[in-house]
């Protein structure tokens, strides 16, 4: 492990040498350029001033390309920094990553700092907010778990806005306090600045608490409520952060002031609310119509959700909440009316930008520690740090509190406590505060933020694991949900639908089957095209089913032995079992696992894409493929078995087909027909047999069904 | 209607029902005037009819055999003790609860007593065992006619292998109790009923 590891920091300091070199403010003099003639443009290449002298062969011309250049070193950077810290062996299990790329970055800070003496390229706001941001709220937007967030939305909105609240007003009115008390060195630190300082201290940043809940894996009720308050909680923290600024540029604040910034807290997340959905609605509807040019529609997502984003900034309204809200509304249109590759490369275009989004941000967060404008002052500092554990967990007590009575499964004690202790602050608070305008304090600000962000990330973030651990937080159970589960909680579901019925009760069901019918009756009508509205999820998943045995998914787990000597076909069942729990509602938020910013084709992910390929080629050629199986199997093959169930797609005769290898271990030389059927008496082995034929043809009309279901 | 409502609800009623059920007394008072809201016939009893009054109840999946669960046997009329009966299952188990002496018989809301329900709603004749025809009825009703047959009997078998232990091919109880173990059966089977 070492090598590969040792080459990646080689890389990377020859990358670092390489920038620090190219990164000074003026590019030098090229070195070969030739001596400058009277009336020629100095910086044109060789070709012009060769008259007199000889062509030149080799030149350099760094200044053409500058800005791209330096782009692009920078993202090599922090992709290779990602790299060597994946393959450095124990290292991610005790650091968490956003913590090594800070320090990537500090190292990158100081190296730079060291060859040129001066500060940094810092990370601007703008470029922070227009580029950095939006990829990764909508990678988060995106694979939301749906259901689960919409069942927790009281308590996050509770949390993010009267939480965020309360942390800003109680920080705000602390550090007042802090600084009249030493008003030696903090004499000229206003209310309103200690305000504006807490409004953008106080707000819990979405790309912190993802990168470090990555590492800890929480069960994913508690996930969705400290990342969703983190997402919405930008709505309030962009409103207090500009009322406290426009406060501070009015000569005098009044009420009326106070109580319309209040409305607007409201007009901006429900703007933003809204811009989301409107273009979450238009992409949708764009999708619908890709089915001439697959490649473009992945684009469609981006363009959209960007759009959204920057439409939100304009009218100064929460730019985060529409991205979400534009991810959340498309996403189940755009996956029903868009290839299976365009569905792919979505996913796996949004988890590379949002990977290399959050990478950037967290070593730039390193390279701007290393600054000339730190001012350090103890008693603020201090006080910050202590002042936003305190305030967070006060909150976070007081509101659960309340909470608690409202909700049917309660927030416990440890939930608590990892909601307060997950709080992290991260980049949105350092652009905020380089945002501010100039004051004699700001420098204390920044560097006040700077170190508020390193303690949480680092210390909070490299701590959590094992605290999580001690507390014996309840953890997402590894289990996936079987069919019977499957099945039953959408009875228990339609039986509570009903129950609320008749008891006049609109409880969440009512809600949530009115969507639904909604949403069948006219959204999907109008939004996905004809030939992919599927008429139920069941048969939705089933279809999914044959979809995967034909792509050859190699990730069953291992079958429960005690399954073996049935006549019915257990690698389906570990197949559909794995589908299912992909793919149908989730009606339990304990089993789910939650979003996974490193994973796609794992248990781990949340959503998965539901619709059946496009070319349904297997389901025309069943009867080849029974010929094929009746050839005895041998287990040690593993490929053979491997590529066999992909090639027996719907024929499904499992059982008279090859195993998988994890279906017999004991079995070293089980034929294909015999292979779990050793412990059975003759009659059931003669009888599976017997009926495989019959299976076989009944699938084969059934996959014939299937797509004449498919074309009407 | 309201003082009506009033009127016929004794006081010694509703302690006996709070006792069966475990209702609280301003919770019991309103289900008894939605009962009387839903009894047209104003008898004192809720038929069949009364229930399929309810719109979304018609349009539910599993509508008819809800509606089924709240008569007892053989019987055409449930009057609002029986009525309080089958909604008691749905009331949310309190943490108080669980300490309860063991002893005093479990309450209907128990766990075991939720997917006894639940268990009721596929097993029709009541032989405790859910068949796999039995279990192809629902599945029917809960996916609609845009599924095949033989699609829908592959579902249904895995189902039952799913749970089937003894090979009888037919979900028994307990078989059912054991697959939905990891279910959070408690909270999914609770309606809040506001006080």
């Amino acid at each position: 492990m070492l090598a590969p590891r040792t080459l990646s920091l080689l890389l990377s300091a020859s990358l670092l040498g390489f920038s620090g070199l190219t990164l000074p403010a003026e590019p030098p003099p090229h070195p070969h350029h030739p001596p400058p003639q009277p009336g020629l443009n100095g910086s044109d290449g060789a070709l012009s001033a060769d008259l007199p002298v000889a062509l030149r062969v080799f030149s350099v011309d760094y200044h053409h390309v500058q800005a791209p250049f330096e782009i692009v070193l920078w993202i090599m950077l922090a992709s290779l920094a990602k790299l060597g810290f994946h393959w450095s062996g124990r290292v991610p299990a005790v650091v968490p990553e956003s913590c090594l790329l800070i320090m990537v970055g500090l190292l990158v800070g100081g190296v730079i700092y060291g060859v040129r003496h001066s500060a940094p390229p810092t990370l601007s706001a703008e470029a922070f907010f227009l580029f950095l941001l939006p990829p990764i709220v909508l990678d988060a937007g995106y694979f939301l778990p749906g259901r689960l967030f919409f069942e927790n939305l009281g308590t996050i909105l509770w949390y993010a806005v009267l939480g965020t609240l309360w942390n800003v007003l109680g920080i705000g009115l602390s550090l007042h306090g802090v600084c009249l008390l030493a008003s030696a060195s903090l004499g000229d630190v206003s209310l309103l600045h200690c305000l504006l300082f807490g409004s953008l201290i106080a707000a819990v940043d979405p790309v912190a608490v993802l990168s470090v809940f990555q590492e800890v894996r929480v069960n994913e009720q508690l996930h969705i409520l400290v990342f969703g308050e983190s997402l919405l909680n930008d709505a309030v923290t962009v409103v207090l952060y500009k009322l406290f600024e426009s406060f501070l540029r009015l000569p005098s604040v009044s009420g009326l002031d106070v109580l319309l910034g209040g409305c607007r807290v409201l007009a901006v997340g429900l703007g933003g609310l809204c811009v989301g959905l409107f273009f979450g609605l238009v992409a949708a509807l764009t999708s619908r119509f890709t089915s001439r040019a697959p490649v473009i529609a992945p684009l469609f997502v981006f363009l959209y959700s960007y759009l959204s984003y920057l439409t939100s900034e304009m009218l100064h309204l929460s730019g985060i909440t529409a991205i979400v809200t534009c991810a959340v509304t498309m996403k189940q249109y755009v996956e029903a009316n868009v290839s299976e590759h365009s569905n792919i490369s979505i996913q796996y275009f949004l988890k590379m930008w949002s990977s290399v989004s959050e990478t950037l941000i967290f070593i730039f967060l390193g390279v701007s520690t290393i600054q000339d404008i730190h001012m350090w002052s103890w008693p603020f500092v201090f006080s910050t740090l202590l002042l936003c554990l305190v305030w967070r967990a006060s909150g976070v007590l007081l509101l659960t509190a309340v909470v608690n009575k409202l909700r049917r499964n309660a927030v416990t004690f440890r939930d608590q406590f990892i909601i307060a202790y997950g709080g992290l602050r991260g980049a949105i608070c350092f652009s905020l505060v380089f945002l501010i305008d100039d004051f004699p304090k700001k420098r204390l600000f920044i560097t006040t933020t700077i170190v508020v962000i390193l303690f949480t990330v680092f210390v909070q973030g490299m701590t959590i694991k094992p605290l999580v651990e001690l507390l014996d937080v309840k953890r997402k159970k590894r289990a996936l949900p079987t069919v019977s589960e499957e099945i039953h909680s959408r009875l228990i579901d339609h039986l509570l639908a009903g129950i609320e019925d008749v008891v006049g009760y609109w409880g969440q069901h009512y809600w949530k089957d009115k969507f639904e019918q909604f949403n069948r009756k006219y959204l999907r009508r109008f939004l996905i095209r004809e030939d992919h509205q599927a008429p139920s999820s069941i048969l939705r998943v089933y279809q999914e089913l044959e979809r995967r045995e034909q792509r050859g998914d190699e990730e069953a787990p291992p079958v429960d032995p005690r399954r073996h000597g049935r006549p019915l076909l257990p690698e389906e069942m570990d197949s559909i079992r794995r589908i299912l729990s992909r793919n149908l509602q989730r009606f339990s938020n304990k089993q789910t696992p939650a979003y996974s910013r490193h994973a796609l084709h794992q248990d781990a992910a949340v959503e998965r894409p539901r619709r059946p390929l496009h070319s349904h080629q297997s389901l025309g050629e069943p009867c080849t493929h029974h010929t094929v199986t009746h050839r005895p199997q041998q287990a040690e093959d593993r490929e053979f078995s491997g590529a066999h169930r992909v090639r027996a797609g719907l024929s499904r005769s499992h059982t008279v087909c090859s195993i998988s290898p994890t279906l017999s271990p004991g079995d070293p030389s089980a034929s294909a027909q015999g292979v779990r059927v050793d412990p059975e008496p003759p009659e059931a082995h003669t009888s599976s047999r017997h009926q495989a034929p019959e299976d076989r043809t009944a699938k084969k009309q059934l996959s014939f069904i299937l797509q004449n279901e498919q074309q009407q | 209607m309201g003082s009506r409502a009033s009127t016929l609800l004794r006081e010694e009623e509703i302690e006996e029902i709070k006792k069966e059920t475990g209702f609280s007394h301003s919770q019991i008072t309103r289900l008894y005037s939605r009962f009387t809201s839903l009894d047209k016939g104003e008898n004192g009893t809720l038929s069949r009819e009364d229930f399929q009054r309810i719109p979304e109840l018609a349009i539910n999946p599993l509508g008819d055999r809800i509606i089924n669960a709240f008569f007892p046997e053989s019987e055409d009329q449930v009057n609002f003790r029986g009525f309080m009966r089958t909604l008691a299952h749905f009331r949310p188990i309190e943490d108080n609860e669980k300490n309860k002496n063991p002893t005093a018989g479990e309450p209907l809301n128990s766990r075991t007593n939720k997917l006894l329900f639940a268990f009721r709603l596929y097993d029709l004749d009541r032989d405790d065992k859910i068949s796999r025809d039995e279990l192809l009825q629902v599945l029917r009703m809960m996916v609609g006619v845009n599924i095949s047959d033989e699609q829908l009997g592959s579902i249904a078998d895995r189902t039952i292998q799913e749970a089937d232990t003894n090979g009888d091919n037919s979900i028994s109880f307990n078989e059912f109790i054991k697959v939905l173990e990891k279910v959070d059966v408690e909270q999914k089977m609770s309606i809040r009923f506001l006080h």
